[in-house]
This record gives C-alpha cells, sequence and structure tokens, in this order.
C-alpha cells in the first residue's frame, strides 16, 4: 500500500514537471521569433475568441464583425498585402485564453492578436502580448487594468472600447439626472473583474452627485438561484438596481427580481447585450431597465446605417455592439498597420498608440496616454423585449 | 416577513436539491456506488425536455415523461456498459469510472451541440405569482415541492411494496444471499439505475422550467450539492434524502439572506465536512460498524 503511494507521488511529480518544462520550452521559442506575422502576401492576424461557453455570444458577435470587416479591407488589401484571421476558441475561459494566444504568437506566429471579448479572458493574454512584444487589442474588454497596471501602462495592449468607469459614472449620472433617484442598490458578480471595476465607478460617482447606495451584494457567475440575495435587497427599499454582470445570470436575476415583486429600475452596462438576454429574462420583466452601450443599431448616424446595411446584407440579422466593436477593431487595426507601413509587431504598436480621430461605427475615436480611446457612451432602454435608443452621453 | 420570505426560497431550491439528491442515495443504498454521472444525467433530462418542448411543441407531463424515459434507459446503458463490468473490481476504480462517465457525458453533449446555453421557453407553465401576508410565492415553486414529494413516496412505495423494491433491498443487505435465493441481481441493480436516473430526469426539466437557462456544464453543481443533501439525510435513506435536500436549500437562502452570498456554497461543502467527521451516517442513518 505504502509503495503504490510513493509510486503515485513520484509519477504525479514526475508529470507536473514535464507539463513545466513543456511551458518553459515553448516560451523560449515564442520569445525568439517574436511573430513576424507577415509571410508573403498575407499579414496574419490573430483573433482569441469566446466561441463557446458561458459568454459565446459575444465572441461569435465579434468574429463576425471582424470577418465583415476583413472582407471590405481585403477588397483594396493593405500596403499590397491581404488580412488572414486566424482564430482561437478561448471557451469564455481565462486558462484557455491564455493558452490560445500563446498558440497564437508561437505557432501561427501572427502579427497582432484581436481579443478577447471579456476582461478577465482578456487579461490572461496580456502577459503573454507584452513578453513576446506582440500588439494585443480588445475589441470590448472595458477593466481599465487591462491597458493600465499599478500606474505603468502595458505598452503593447490596446482597446476599441471606452473603459469601465466610463460606463459606470454614465450610469450613475443617468440614474440621478434622468431617473431622479436617490438611493441605489449594488449587485456585483465578484467573479469578474468587470463587474467590479464598474461598480466601483457606479458607487463613486453616485455618491458624488448625492445619491446613496443603501445595499451591495454579490454573487458569482454560474449561480441560478438569487433569489435570497434579492429578497435581502427588496427589504432594503431601493429605488434603483446596478447590476453590473453577463448576460446569463442577469437573465436569471431580472426574471427572479420581477417574481420577487422589485419592479424598480434596474441597469446595467454592454454585458448585458446580448439576444440570449430576453430568452433567459423573458420580455416584461425586461420592461424598465437600461444598459450603457458602445453603439445603437437604431442610431440615426450615417455611418452607423451603412455598417448595419453591410451587415444585414452579410449575416441576415442586426448587428449588436460585440459586432460594431469587433468591425472598428479591424480597421482600428488596419489603419495603424497602414500607417506603420511594415508588418513589425513594434512599428504596428507605435502606430496603434498615436491613432487620432480616427471615424468609426461605435464614435470617433483618439486614444489617451494610456491607451484607452475617448468616445462616447450610448443609453439604450428594454421595451418589449426590444433595445430602444434613449440617449447619447459624451465624456 | 423577510425570513418567511427566505425560508420559502429555500424551500423551492431545496425540493430541487431533494429530488436528485433521491436518486443518488438510491443507487448507493443498493450499489453502495457514488454515482458522479448522476448529475449529467439530470443535464441530459434537462435537455431532452427542452427539445421535447421546442421541437415538438408538447405540453408540461408529456415532457417530463420523455425526459424520465430518456433518462432510465441513459442510466441501464450507463450501468451496463461502465460499471457492469467493474461488479468486483475495489470501489475506488468504480468511483473513478463513474467520475470519468461524468466528463464523457458534458463534453460529449459540449462536442455535439456546443457549449451555449438555452432558455427554457417561459410558455411551458403558467407562472403565477401567489402573494401571502407580504410573502410572494411563484406557482413553479409549488409545484416543484409537489412533483418532489409525490415521486418521493412514489419511490417508497415501490422500495417497500414492490417485489422489484423487495428484491432492491435483499441486493443491498447482501448481493450474493440474494443471488442464492434466486434473485437476479443484475437485473435489479438495472431497475435501480433506471429508476434513480428517471428521477433525475424529472428534475433536469423542472430546473429548467424553474431557472430557465440550462447549459452542458448545469449539472455539476446541484450534482454535488444533491450528493450534500443525500449525505446529511444519510446516503442509503429515501426520506433522509428529502430532508436533507430541503434542509441544504434552507440554509444556503438563510445564508445569502444574512448577506454572506459568498459563501453559501463554502457552507453546503462545510456541512458535507462536519457531517462525515460527527456523524458519518447522516441525521437518519444508524451507525452500522461495517463488515471486514
Amino acid at each position: 500500500m505504502k509503495k503504490k503511494r510513493l509510486a503515485s507521488i513520484f509519477l504525479s511529480l514526475a508529470l507536473t514537471a514535464g507539463v513545466m518544462a513543456g511551458c518553459g520550452g515553448e516560451k523560449e521559442t515564442s520569445g525568439t521569433s517574436g511573430g513576424s506575422g507577415g509571410g508573403g502576401d498575407t499579414i496574419k492576424i490573430g483573433a482569441n475568441l469566446e466561441l463557446s461557453g458561458g459568454v459565446a455570444s459575444y465572441g461569435q458577435s465579434i468574429a463576425e464583425g471582424l470577418e465583415l470587416a476583413f472582407e471590405e479591407i481585403n477588397k483594396e488589401g493593405i500596403n499590397g498585402k491581404k488580412l488572414k484571421l486566424v482564430k482561437v476558441d478561448n471557451k469564455s475561459d481565462a486558462a484557455e485564453a491564455t493558452n490560445g494566444a500563446i498558440k497564437l504568437v508561437s505557432q501561427d506566429k501572427v502579427a497582432a492578436i484581436i481579443g478577447a471579448a471579456t476582461s478577465t479572458n482578456t487579461l490572461a493574454q496580456v502577459q503573454v502580448a507584452q513578453d513576446n512584444k506582440v500588439p494585443l487589442i480588445t475589441p470590448t474588454g472595458t477593466n481599465p487594468t487591462i491597458t493600465n497596471k499599478d500606474g505603468k501602462v502595458n505598452d503593447f495592449v490596446f482597446r476599441t472600447c471606452f473603459i469601465d468607469p466610463f460606463q459606470g459614472t454614465v450610469a450613475a449620472k443617468f440614474a440621478i439626472n434622468d431617473l431622479k433617484v436617490k438611493t441605489a442598490a449594488v449587485l456585483i458578480d465578484s467573479s469578474s473583474d468587470y463587474s467590479k471595476g464598474l461598480s466601483a465607478a457606479f458607487k463613486e460617482a453616485f455618491e458624488k452627485e448625492g445619491g446613496k447606495i443603501v445595499a451591495e451584494e454579490a454573487y458569482v457567475a454560474k449561480d441560478t438561484d438569487f433569489r435570497a440575495t434579492l429578497t435581502r435587497i427588496k427589504s432594503a427599499n431601493p429605488e434603483f438596481i446596478f447590476l453590473p454582470g453577463y448576460y446569463e445570470e442577469v437573465g436569471l436575476i431580472v426574471k427572479q427580481a420581477r417574481e420577487l415583486g422589485i419592479n424598480v429600475p434596474i441597469m446595467g452596462g454592454d454585458g448585458w447585450d446580448s439576444p440570449k438576454l430576453v430568452e433567459i429574462a423573458g420580455k416584461d420583466p425586461l420592461n424598465n431597465t437600461f444598459i450603457t452601450n458602445h453603439y445603437s443599431s437604431n442610431d440615426p448616424d450615417q455611418k452607423i446605417q451603412d455598417f448595419v446595411k453591410a451587415f444585414k446584407a452579410k449575416y441576415n440579422k442586426s448587428p449588436d455592439a460585440f459586432s460594431a466593436l469587433g468591425y472598428d477593431t479591424a480597421y482600428f487595426l488596419a489603419d495603424a498597420i497602414k500607417r506603420a507601413g511594415s508588418t513589425d509587431p513594434e512599428k504596428i504598436k507605435d502606430a496603434l498608440a498615436k491613432t487620432k480621430d480616427l471615424a468609426l461605427v461605435s464614435g470617433t475615436l483618439t486614444l489617451d496616454k494610456n491607451h484607452d480611446p475617448v468616445k462616447s457612451a450610448t443609453i439604450l432602454e428594454y421595451k418589449n423585449g426590444q433595445q430602444q435608443f434613449k440617449t447619447k452621453v459624451n465624456p | 416577513m423577510e425570513l418567511i420570505q427566505q425560508l420559502v426560497n429555500g424551500i423551492s431550491l431545496g425540493s430541487i436539491y431533494a429530488l436528485i439528491a433521491l436518486g443518488y442515495t438510491m443507487v448507493y443504498g443498493i450499489v453502495r456506488l457514488i454515482n458522479f454521472a448522476h448529475g449529467d444525467v439530470f443535464m441530459i433530462g434537462s435537455f431532452v425536455g427542452f427539445y421535447a418542448v421546442t421541437s415538438f411543441h408538447v405540453g408540461f407531463f408529456p415532457a417530463l415523461l420523455l425526459a424520465m424515459v430518456s433518462c432510465a434507459i441513459l442510466g441501464v446503458c450507463i450501468e451496463r456498459i461502465a460499471y457492469k463490468p467493474l461488479r468486483n473490481a475495489t470501489r475506488i476504480a468504480v468511483l473513478i469510472t463513474a467520475i470519468g462517465v461524468s466528463l464523457l457525458i458534458e463534453y460529449g453533449t459540449i462536442y455535439l451541440r456546443g457549449a451555449q446555453p438555452e432558455a427554457y421557453p417561459s410558455t411551458v407553465l403558467p407562472d403565477k405569482k401567489i402573494e401571502v401576508l407580504g410573502v410572494t410565492v411563484n406557482s413553479q415553486s409549488l409545484l416543484i415541492l409537489g412533483v418532489s414529494i409525490v415521486l418521493m413516496i412514489l419511490l417508497q412505495f415501490i422500495v417497500h411494496k414492490t417485489k422489484i423494491g423487495k428484491a432492491m433491498r435483499a441486493v443491498s443487505h447482501d448481493a450474493e444471499a440474494a443471488r442464492l435465493m434466486g434473485i437476479n441481481v443484475d437485473n435489479t441493480i438495472s431497475a435501480t439505475f433506471a429508476i434513480g436516473s428517471a428521477l433525475a430526469g424529472a428534475a433536469g426539466v423542472i430546473f429548467g422550467i424553474y431557472y430557465t437557462k440550462i447549459d452542458p456544464l448545469m449539472g455539476i453543481i446541484p450534482g454535488l450539492k444533491a450528493f450534500v443533501a443525500a449525505v446529511l439525510g444519510g446516503i442509503g435513506i429515501i426520506p433522509g434524502a428529502m430532508v436533507g435536500g430541503l434542509m441544504l436549500g434552507v440554509i444556503e437562502s438563510l445564508v445569502s439572506g444574512l448577506g454572506y452570498s459568498l459563501w453559501r456554497d463554502g457552507v453546503a461543502f462545510i456541512i458535507l465536512i462536519l457531517i462525515l467527521i460527527f456523524r458519518p451516517a447522516g441525521l437518519f442513518g444508524k451507525n452500522v460498524r461495517e463488515k471486514v
């Protein structure tokens, strides 16, 4: 018996050592190659997205936007070359996102990586991008620490969307000025950096504007029963609930909140934006809910309407904000490659950082010194399961 | 008033745990095997119900029945293919096989249909709010509780009043002696798996209707919680699973209600550890010295 146990310990140690050695080796080779990306007439661009798993609808929407944009860009080409998209599925999992980034850099040798959709999965790739000196652009990762960690800018990491504090601040201002509420409850997903970032900004702005936070509760992703927590929120009697989460849980929370007789306005961020939300929550419970978002397909702006038309022609459906940002990310990158005049990741990175007044579907993009775009946010309201354009808020 | 509402929340959550725990406890009671694939049979039941409702537009009861029958067949197949060849192997070998089967079902489902979640249509069952003294009770949660209790009584009846139940109890007592008395042990074990899995299938459909969202990994946490519930009540004892499930649901709701919602899952597993240390036979179990 004892011998057996010893043998098993030894075996597991040997296995772990083997795995570690494997990782080390891979890193070394990837370090030297550095990912040159452009062999021949194509420039390989990696996309590390949530194509399956919990937030699959984000990743799939972004991929659709990317593919449409790549098609359009390739009609003319960039500096005589065509873009080639290499997709990997990170299964909505942070560890898989890291693996995917390593694969893109070391095996496919891409010029830049686009992805992931969520902050958590993007953060999982930041180190890989920095170590291997390959630009990483997240279309929709809104957490501030992605581009800026402890006051230091991650020089190879960029984003196309605005950051969490902005969404939280906009929500707080909208609640106080437009909905005229004075008390709010906050319910966050404590396993998500995105949710924590939004709620911190919301709380700060809401209290600064004279509001009062009467309840703060938390859940973790994959929970299905929120009735106990919601009952607690109900007894605190807030006039407004801020719920910065992802659609899977948010759908259930909104449904269960309305079942318990909580009828106050509920507001969240772009994490709500998925057709599945309406299926999970139901149409009626979603009335009197609002989200901050990057864009609205109902926006009368000409550039937006052109994009909506092209998207509808290709996919036969209306694009959501994720598709719009995926589309914009492709143009953001293409613009930088064009200006860099090279597929060298270092030069692409420098060109990306200098992006200014680039007209995109989700607004005019200028990067600040933290690699964060400065642009406007849109507020949408759910009415009978449909998103309605409510108003636009500038930074 | 908040406390009563929390109790109501807890009971509806607990009835689902109880329904899954019933199947766990039955299989354990007869073959002394913790069937870790049980939570995944629950998931399959949920999907069968979902496709029955969305593709064939059947009502609640036909969907429930279809899920139960499919899961019963699945349960028997799992037993015949994975566990039967290991009947005389060490317990740990069977346990690890059970974990393997569980992973196979989870990722097999993801391979076949992808990992994206589905939402149960809200039209399957009427969803009425009933207000009693300021407490909101959902008509669906009453149904869940009702179905769990009916199924438990049915199970007690099968185990104690029918011939197959008698055979089950005999096999549970001493499989060798039962075989000598002319009981077909293999068929009895298959029947146990069939009934246990049918219960999981029913739980899957009810879960889908109550919580709307289903996905291929949905069985993991409810499966583990149901296991805790079964151990809490005394594994192998049918009323124990029911009481254990309800207790666990109420405890979890109260923990969340006190503002420690992040501790909820932790508390469930702390209970498991405490029970295993201080009362390994569970609340309803008798301390039986294991035969050597």
